[in-house]
């Protein structure tokens, strides 16, 4: 695996909110790179600008300038429908509330990205089949016919990393996944994370937990839309 | 997204609101349904009259007195007028060659009794001996009236089927009297069953010359000067005269009876086919206004549909939020509400179609009106379900296809 590869590449990224006088530059010129294999952590008080980098990095939406490269392709530029493309294929996302479909069962959650892979000529077996080879991978083997409402909130969390992972992503963000879970339950979602990224995912988590931010290998620090520090965590960096 | 996994998402989708579904399905229930009961209904009745008239025998004319047709002048004609007359029909009978038969009648209600039993408003048809043929009727037992009990004012009866068998239950009627109103008539005759056409009961009828109606029944002042007023003379042609010819000689004729030219006529000859396509036009724009008067309702359906499209799509805010997170083009998300409303309509146009047809039937079955299901109509009222679906259900799919997926995720 070339680690040296490159994920994310962004380039003097600014986004203003509104226009004229009332508008208001979330990011005043951010430039950061990721690289394959990496685990990393965003962190900043609220207000800093890391849910706006977090949403330009997830491709939800785009910086007013500057330059965005994921996975050596520039999307800074791209129209919604490329965008949705590029979510699809190389993002996986991990959302604080789980973002999974009521009454739908883990399995049918984990299968959704699949059914907008354009390029997916998997039929629904296939389909089933990875997904059930998904949930394995985070533990819910047991569960894949339950719905959301009768999962823990660790279990509910660990099936939106399955639905992450299905595409086979460059790139799994996570917005604060612990957020919402006891410590227990949080600990246990950091292991799976942990575990994900020995077998080589990319991850970036955004939070304003130090607890967490210190699990990861660099942390990020933003304040007031700008970079303020980046700290090498001393943990092992792979190879 | 393949169209295959879009309709699975959006029947998924139904399933999981069921009541509400049912009830946005309802105006399009409704609609159909009504539009195919409607349309079973006209269909019916427009079948009821084509037999009526088919019923009545072929290569038939009918004479009608016609006083708002004189052109110019028409009012002074209409005021001198007399009108058809019962002499006109033996004028017709005697006088034009091509003719088979002609019938006049004139009809009244009596009283009817024969011992301890007595019916009152019976129908009595006064006619002439050609009656059962142009008609299509038979005689079961006796016989029908013929031209001399006509001329002699023959004070005889032939009952109809059911007539027969209120007033004498299992006994012979054949050579008994029974009163008409204040007259004796003897009976002479029983007619085969016949059955309704068209609301009237034919077996319950009590035919007899129309000449003792006309002096019995309906006298009238005037008689003796002008002669009995008739209404309308039927004409049965000859199958080997032609139809055009013996109108032909009836116009010539009868204007020169009533002294008048064919210009200011006082009355009109139509034939059978004239009747039929009169009758069809005007059912079938009774039908087409039914149609349209039903198809509002589908509207109404389809703004149904359009409210509770609205309703789910802020409903689901969060859920098009996630697909659009997991990479669902706008496209995506537009077809999968596109296609719900269109279940939605093809689903209520189906269980309509069941409903109309059903209700169609019962109606006919429990109501006198007739009802005649036409596959048209279900594929009519069927397809304008479904057009009503992807019309109305464009607009809430377009609003959730341009939603911003940042916003959609943060909607609680």
């Amino acid at each position: 695996m070339n680690n040296t590869k490159k994920i994310i590449e962004t380039i003097d990224i600014m986004k203003v909110f509104g226009m004229g006088d009332a508008s208001v530059a979330a990011l005043k010129g951010v430039s950061i790179e990721i690289n394959s294999g990496e685990f990393i952590a965003i962190m900043g008080p609220s207000g800093s600008g890391k849910s706006t980098l977090m949403h330009i990095l997830g491709c939800l939406s785009q910086p007013t300038s500057g330059k965005y490269i994921l996975d050596g392709e520039d999307v800074s530029d791209l129209d919604k429908v490329q965008l949705a493309h590029i979510r699809n294929k190389k993002l996986g996302f991990v959302f604080q509330a789980y973002n999974l479909l009521s009454r739908t069962t883990a399995l049918r959650n984990v299968t959704l990205p699949l059914l907008y892979n354009h390029t997916n000529s998997k039929d629904m077996e296939d389909s089933d089949e990875k997904a059930k080879s998904m949930l394995e991978l985070v533990g819910l083997s047991d569960r894949m016919h339950h719905q959301p409402q009768e999962l823990s909130g660790g279990q509910q969390q660990r099936v939106a990393i399955a639905r992450a992972l299905i595409n086979d992503p460059v790139l799994v963000i996570a917005d604060e996944p612990t957020g919402n879970l006891d410590s227990h339950s949080g600990i246990e979602i950091m292991n799976l994370l942990h575990k994900l990224h020995e077998q080589g995912t990319t991850i970036v988590i955004v939070t304003h937990d130090s607890k967490i931010a210190e699990h990861t290998q660099r942390t990020i620090h933003l304040m007031d839309g700008l970079v303020n520090n980046i700290i090498h965590n001393g943990k092992k960096v792979l190879a | 997204m393949k169209l295959s996994e879009a309709m699975r998402v959006a029947w998924e989708a139904i399933l999981k609101n069921k009541v509400r579904a049912f009830l946005t399905m309802l105006g399009i229930i409704i609609g159909v349904a009504a539009v195919i009961i409607m349309v079973a209904i006209s269909t019916g009745t427009e079948t009821t009259i084509q037999e009526q008239i088919t019923s009545l025998g072929s290569n038939l004319l009918f004479v009608q007195s016609n006083f708002g047709r004189g052109g110019p002048g028409g009012g002074e004609v209409a005021r001198q007028s007399t009108g058809l007359i019962y002499d006109d029909a033996n004028a017709i009978q005697n006088e034009i060659s091509g003719v088979a038969a002609v019938v006049v009648e004139q009809n009244t209600a009596q009283t009817v009794k024969y011992g301890s039993v007595q019916l009152t408003d019976v129908a009595i048809d006064g006619s002439s001996p050609g009656l059962p043929t142009v008609r299509g009727m038979k005689v079961a037992n006796g016989r029908y009236f013929n031209d001399s009990d006509v001329t002699r004012k023959q004070k005889v009866a032939v009952l109809g089927y059911k007539l027969a068998q209120e007033l004498f239950g299992s006994t012979n009627p054949i050579g008994q009297y029974i009163s008409v109103g204040t007259t004796k008539l003897a009976v002479i005759g029983v007619m085969a069953e016949k059955g309704s056409v068209g609301g009237t009961d034919f077996d319950s009828r009590l035919y007899t010359p129309i000449t003792v109606v006309f002096q019995k029944f309906t006298p009238s002042r005037f008689a003796r000067i002008i002669g009995d007023r008739v209404f309308a003379i039927t004409v049965s042609v000859d199958p080997d005269a032609t139809m055009d010819n013996v109108i032909t000689q009836i116009n010539l004729l009868l204007a020169k009876r009533h002294g008048l030219t064919l210009a200011t006529a006082d009355f009109a000859i139509t034939t059978q086919s004239d009747i039929i396509s009169t009758r069809e036009s005007t059912t079938a724009a009774f039908r087409d206004l039914l149609a349209w008067v039903a198809g509002v309702s589908l509207i109404v359906g389809g703004i149904g549909i359009m409210n509770i499209m609205l309703v789910s799509v802020t409903e689901r805010t969060r859920e098009i939020g996630i697909r659009q997170s997991v990479g669902a083009t706008p496209n995506d998300i537009r077809l999968q509400f596109l296609i719900e409303a269109l279940l939605l309509s093809i689903v209520g146009g189906l269980i309509g179609v069941g409903v109309g047809v059903g209700g169609s039937y019962l109606f006919g079955a429990f109501s006198d009106m007739r009802t005649v299901v036409s596959i048209s109509s279900i594929l009519l009222a069927f397809v304008s379900a479904a057009a009503v679906g992807a019309f109305f259900g464009f607009y809430p799919a377009n609003q959730a296809a341009k939603l911003d997926p940042i916003e959609a995720l943060r909607y609680e």
